[in-house]
């Protein structure tokens, strides 16, 4: 049995290791050509803010990264992203002498209450999480705005250890990214070689041959949201500490540049396949693209459209070198 | 009973407008009804190809961005000197464009047409920015945009109405009595199965996108005139309104089942539900939170009663 996938499974991840590859290529070209126009581009505190900018995308591309493998979608993670922002800078108004590590897990609690209202719907009715997200997304907006009620948080709200969390560097690097970087090792660790981590590949693959296999869909799928929702809770907080400034509309959007991370990062959304490395990598080249744009005094709005050319793009190309190795496999299995 | 999903909808609209009407001041009276049918007649509109696409099995989140593309490009025209005249006929041409190319990605490249039109719902409103930035159009002659407002002489029924009347008979005629129409359900069922009988698949999905691109450039039309200002993020997130009415109009998000009638029973149940509670003050931010609550039901609601007959044969 080993000798007929183990080439596939070489191919499979040439083919992914190549993605990765492209993506940094290309955002070695993109900073180049910023750093012709602007040499300070490349400088360490430009660089910094590249790493700061990205790091609530990372942390929201890794959970959406692993809820794509299982072929599900959460597109309600701005909403929760807002919510909980929100709820963190009402939090310390509240109680502005709460440690901060407090703050986090209650920011993580509430989205994981918000990811398992996903999952738990998304497990029940058996439908496309795609029309549970979209609901949820305006559910949670809609709570967040209602909650809010056109007031704001402001910086002077909150600790001011709690925002120095938000923009302080440690060795240069700064706080954000460290936290991101450890999310994103567990996750990767937890997808490649944890027994639970194998199985979301598998429900993604042929989720009927995963539950006759023995592994418990459900249940997965229902903790995948789950965690999911925590991340998205961790990047509100994040978001709350970055920016100080809160108000309903925190994130709002978001969920088409995590989406868009995702499917540039070689995650298929058709499920079973893709890395959180390159979710990650993604979630960096569109923060890249995104300050490029504001060096080369490009018209900002191109942004979103870039977005969405990107997501359009990465799709294309993920359908062209599938079609095109399942032609050659065929044609070495014929030979 | 052969479509109770139907019944129930057409009743629970009957139930609501009789308690609205005798609960919520204001509701019940012509003018209105005739609000509440111009802020449904977007809805109303792009709802009628959504209900094809879904059919077919399929779905389309950029209808939201094609509007707001289509309504930017009218404001651009108007301000380049264009007569509304041509307009009108050019920007559903752009619509039907756009259209298109979701269709080409879906059919000729074989794309998931979820993850095709989230791409495209954030491409075409990057696009209307950069085509109209955060401006704002407004200086639309009167005869146009009162026009877009008026109503049926000795009715409060907006022409509109009409417009959307005249539409859904013919989506009406084509889904539920040509083989087109049919051929649609066997798509949304069993697509596979459908080739072999001889239908063209692809080429049927790929027109079922132009003509949603240009239903939505239509509607972005009405929005402009409607409001007498043509600006990039109109009809940002109508997309959600969209959905939710098809589906609450028991339309499965599977494919192969569902009405015209329906749908349009579920765009009034939507309209009148947010158009009763805002009389009742209750803010525009909570009716976000009733739309996304109706779209869920209306998707969970259908999964408990498959569950339901078997819970019952259990019990005994």
């Amino acid at each position: 049995m080993t000798a007929v996938t183990a080439p596939k499974v070489r191919q499979a991840r040439n083919l992914r290791i190549g993605r990765e590859v492209g993506i940094v290529v290309a955002m070695v070209l993109l900073l180049a050509a910023t750093a012709i126009r602007n040499p300070g581009f490349l400088g360490a505190q430009s660089l910094r803010d590249l790493l700061l900018g990205s790091a609530i995308l990372v942390v929201l591309a890794v959970g959406q990264t692993m809820v794509v493998i299982t072929r599900n979608v959460d597109l309600s993670v701005g909403s929760i992203l807002g919510l909980v922002a929100f709820a963190t800078g009402k939090l310390f108004v509240a109680q502005p002498g709460l440690p901060i590590v407090l703050a986090v897990l209650a920011g993580i609690g509430l989205g994981v209450v918000c990811g398992a209202l996903n999952g738990g719907l998304v497990a029940v009715a058996q439908v496309p999480s795609l029309v549970i997200t979209l609901g949820t997304l305006y559910v949670f907006r809609g709570v967040d705005y209602a909650w809010a009620a056109g007031q704001q948080i402001n910086a002077a709200d909150m600790p001011p250890g709690f925002l120095r969390f938000g923009s302080a560097t440690v060795l240069g690097i700064p706080w954000l990214a460290v936290v991101a970087a450890v999310v994103l090792i567990a996750a990767g660790l937890f997808l490649r070689s944890y027994r639970s981590g194998r199985d979301l590949y598998a429900i993604g693959s042929q989720p009927a041959a995963a539950t006759l296999s023995g592994i418990p869909v459900g249940r997965r799928v229902f903790a995948v949201f789950a965690v999911n929702g925590a991340l998205a809770g961790l990047a509100g907080v994040l978001y709350a500490a970055r920016f100080g400034t809160v108000d309903a509309t925190a994130g709002t959007g978001l969920e088409l540049q995590v989406v868009a991370a995702v499917v540039v990062g070689g995650v298929a959304i058709f499920g079973g396949s893709g890395s959180v490395w390159g979710a990650a990598l993604g979630a960096l080249l569109l923060t890249t693209i995104g300050s490029s744009l504001a060096v080369l005094r490009i018209n900002p709005f191109w942004q979103q459209a870039v977005v969405g050319a990107l997501i359009l793009a990465a799709i294309g190309l993920d359908r062209l070198l599938a079609v095109r190795m399942a032609r050659r496999l065929r044609g070495r299995s014929h030979a | 009973m052969r479509k109770p999903w139907e019944i129930t909808i057409v009743a629970a609209l009957l139930v609501f407008i009789l308690v609205a009407s005798i609960s919520v001041d204001g509701f019940a009276t012509g003018r209105n009804w005739g609000f509440l049918l111009l802020d449904l007649a977007p809805i109303a509109l792009i709802a009628l190809p959504m209900t094809l696409i879904v059919i077919a099995g399929e779905i389309d989140l950029s209808v939201a961005s094609i509007l707001g593309l289509s309504s930017a490009i009218m404001g651009q025209l108007w301000l380049a000197g264009l007569s509304l005249q041509l307009i009108v006929v050019l920007v559903p041409l752009i619509g039907a464009l756009l259209g298109a190319v979701n269709g080409l990605f879906v059919t000729r490249f074989g794309l998931p047409s979820l993850a095709v039109t989230i791409g495209t719902l954030a491409l075409y409103r990057g696009l209307a920015f950069v085509v109209l930035g955060d401006r704002a159009v407004a200086d639309f002659p009167f005869g146009w945009t009162g026009g877009s407002i008026r109503t049926i002489p000795g009715t409060p029924i907006p022409w509109a109405v009409l417009l959307i009347a005249v539409l859904a008979g013919v989506f009406a005629l084509v889904l539920h009595f040509t083989p087109i129409g049919r051929g649609l359900y066997a798509i949304g069922n069993n697509a596979e199965a459908a080739a072999y009988a001889g239908i063209s698949v692809g080429r049927t999905k790929f027109w079922l996108y132009v003509v949603s691109g240009a239903v939505s450039a239509l509607a972005g039309i009405l929005w402009t005139l409607r409001y007498a200002s043509a600006r990039a993020d109109n009809g940002t997130g109508l997309e959600l309104q969209v959905v939710a009415a098809v589906l609450l109009g028991g339309v499965s998000i599977f494919g192969g089942r569902g009405t015209l009638a329906g749908v349009l029973a579920g765009v009034l149940l939507l309209g009148t539900v947010r158009n009763a509670l805002q009389l009742a003050d209750v803010s525009t931010d909570t009716l976000t939170v009733v739309t996304g609550v109706l779209l869920i039901l209306s998707v969970v609601a259908p999964a408990l009663t498959r569950l339901t007959p078997r819970l019952r044969k259990a019990s005994p």
